[in-house]
């Protein structure tokens, strides 16, 4: 079942097309991945399908609804759910309440029984807390929960963010670089954190520069170059291709790989 | 029992206690006023920390919904015939009201478009009271009556000295609540990220609202107890001045903590008061302390002093 397509989005920002008639669609328990040189317009395009940028043309759908021009908020809603490659962490806070955060809309907020903390908020914060700390295990953080976000290493934060990404049960998730600053054992656990995400059924779009996880985790790799779709397949026909190898090393480059 | 539930209880405990205890101390009624207007400042400071320290949006016209609090209980009674504890609710309608209708705009802006909004408004309140005098008594202010109930009238300094420790308490306990809730965390998370809050669901339009409103209400229940304790208000209390002094009571005491705008508000009540002794150098001084104390506990007294006695604690 599709979960999350994109057609033809394009964005300029002051004339530059930073993204250009890029299409994709992914499906429940699926992992495609989006890959190609910096300034490919990657994150661009997260940023745009997520609702943060306001695509100049083209559509998104949602499980099967157009949502183009949502709010993220309104997108988190309908199953959306997302990490940033810069991160984006709330430093104030725990590791714990940070996951938290992620499953807002799977509370009942009410402002009045906050201020007064009804027993009704007490229960509810006790089930959200449980909820936080067994996905903290997921990623392998339990045992930091009660530390400030703030004071973890760049790769707990990265952790942290899937695992408030995923504490709001979304349909589709975007995936910006998670392995990015991630020594290699640590990248080896975001390659079974992101299969068994996929295994629950989660729709799952990564970005990410780290070839081999992408390699060994994706069903279908998009490849991007300035803006524009330059192919899209399996790992292995993504990998053959010749016009992917120039792209990221240039004509020259290309050659002198092709011969080695 | 999670440790930031016990931690909640103990603050509270502290504080009703000191409320208690202090006044076994007190040689004169001078002691029990200057300590009544600690407990009114640090209320509205605690309600100003909710939406600076936990929601991270500043307000430099928060003296405005206190000058409404105080006049409410001033023209109530006075021209409409209220009793002042129904004006003191109408002034705290008024002011959340006022918070929601201008706060929908302006909360939009950030940083320092959003201080000079805020400031726009605190000085558009200031301005309404001084011109309608007619209604305000104009810059010479205007009495207030007693606060009565049922038949029993509040008067004398020990009187409010109860008043105001108990609603300070109170006030206190309902912003310790909201820290650990679905509401507070918003509040937190989208002072630290907007853009991973609202990715995460959270309405950031509708809490950082929220947040004003509740700043707001504090404000003006404050300003409708000292006003009321005072028997008197001028516009002085809805001035820009008065709104720098609370901004000031809750970066000093510590931006998000709760117990820091209580010590900010007190630091900025007895200060003065204490530095008469040096005559003219008062206000040099009290102005050294407040600089060299952000230059050395730049998180403000209360979370500096707590991190170093919890380092004292390790070691």
């Amino acid at each position: 079942m599709t979960i999350l397509t994109a057609s033809n989005i394009g964005i300029s920002f002051g004339g530059i097309k930073a993204v250009d008639d890029v299409s994709f669609s992914v499906d429940a328990g699926r992992i495609l991945s989006i890959i190609g040189p910096n300034g490919a317009g990657k994150t661009t395009l997260f940023n745009v399908v997520s609702g943060l940028y306001v695509a100049d043309r083209g559509h998104v759908e949602l499980m099967g609804e157009d949502v183009t021009g949502c709010a993220p908020e309104a997108l988190a809603a309908l199953g959306l759910s997302r990490t940033f490659q810069n991160l984006q962490i709330f430093q104030r806070m725990t590791a714990a309440e940070n996951v938290m955060v992620g499953r807002h809309l799977r509370e009942r907020c009410h402002l009045l029984s906050d201020l007064f903390r009804l027993p009704s908020v007490t229960r509810q914060n006790r089930a959200t807390r449980e909820a936080a700390l067994a996905l903290l295990d997921e990623v392998g953080l339990r045992r930091r929960a009660d530390q400030l976000a703030g004071s973890l290493p760049y790769g707990a934060c990265k952790r942290i963010e899937i695992a408030r990404a995923l504490a709001a049960e979304p349909r589709v998730l975007l995936l910006d670089e998670p392995a990015a600053g991630c020594n290699s054992v640590e990248t080896e656990e975001i390659d079974h954190l992101v299969r068994r995400v996929a295994n629950k059924g989660i729709a799952v779009v990564l970005v990410e520069h780290d070839m081999k996880l992408v390699m060994k985790v994706s069903d279908r790799v998009l490849v991007l170059e300035r803006g524009r779709p330059l192919t899209e397949g399996t790992p292995r026909e993504v990998r053959d291709n010749p016009a992917v190898l120039e792209a990221y090393l240039g004509k020259h480059g290309a050659r002198g790989a092709a011969r080695a | 029992m999670p440790a930031w539930l016990g931690h909640r209880s103990l603050t509270l405990i502290v504080l009703a206690a000191i409320v208690v205890l202090l006044p076994l101390g007190f040689p004169s009624s001078y002691y029990f006023r200057v300590a009544s207007l600690v407990w009114v400042s640090a209320f509205a400071a605690v309600g100003l920390n909710i939406l600076m320290g936990q929601a991270g949006q500043v307000s430099l016209g928060h003296a405005g919904f206190f000058g409404i609090g105080a006049y409410a209980v001033a023209i109530g009674p006075a021209h409409v015939g209220l009793p002042s504890w129904g004006a003191l609710l109408i002034g705290a309608v008024i002011s959340a009201a006022l918070a929601w209708l201008v706060g929908r705009p302006i909360l939009r802006l950030k940083g320092h478009y959003l201080a000079i909004a805020t400031l726009g408004l605190g000085v558009l309140v200031a301005l309404v009271i001084t011109t309608e005098s007619r209604w305000t008594g104009g810059p010479d202010g205007m009495s207030v009556a007693k606060l009565s109930l049922l038949g029993w009238r509040a008067t004398g300094s020990s009187t409010w000295y109860w008043i105001t420790g108990g609603v300070l308490v109170a006030g206190t306990w309902i912003a310790l609540n909201l820290g650990e809730t679905p509401t507070g965390r918003a509040f937190r998370a989208l002072h630290d990220s907007e853009v991973a809050a609202r990715v995460a669901g959270v309405d950031v339009a509708r809490f950082k609202l929220q947040a004003f409103v509740i700043a707001a209400v504090y404000a003006s229940l404050a300003g409708s107890m000292l006003a009321m304790m005072n028997g008197f208000v001028n516009p002085d209390q809805a001035g820009f001045l008065h709104s720098v002094e609370l901004v000031t009571m809750v970066v000093l005491g510590g931006l998000g903590s709760v117990v820091g705008s209580i010590v900010g508000a007190a630091m900025l009540i007895t200060l003065p008061q204490v530095l008469t002794v040096f005559q003219e150098y008062e206000h040099l001084l009290l102005g050294l302390i407040i600089i060299v104390s952000m230059i050395f506990m730049r998180d403000g007294i209360v979370p500096t002093v707590s991190r170093w006695l919890a380092g004292r604690v390790r070691t």
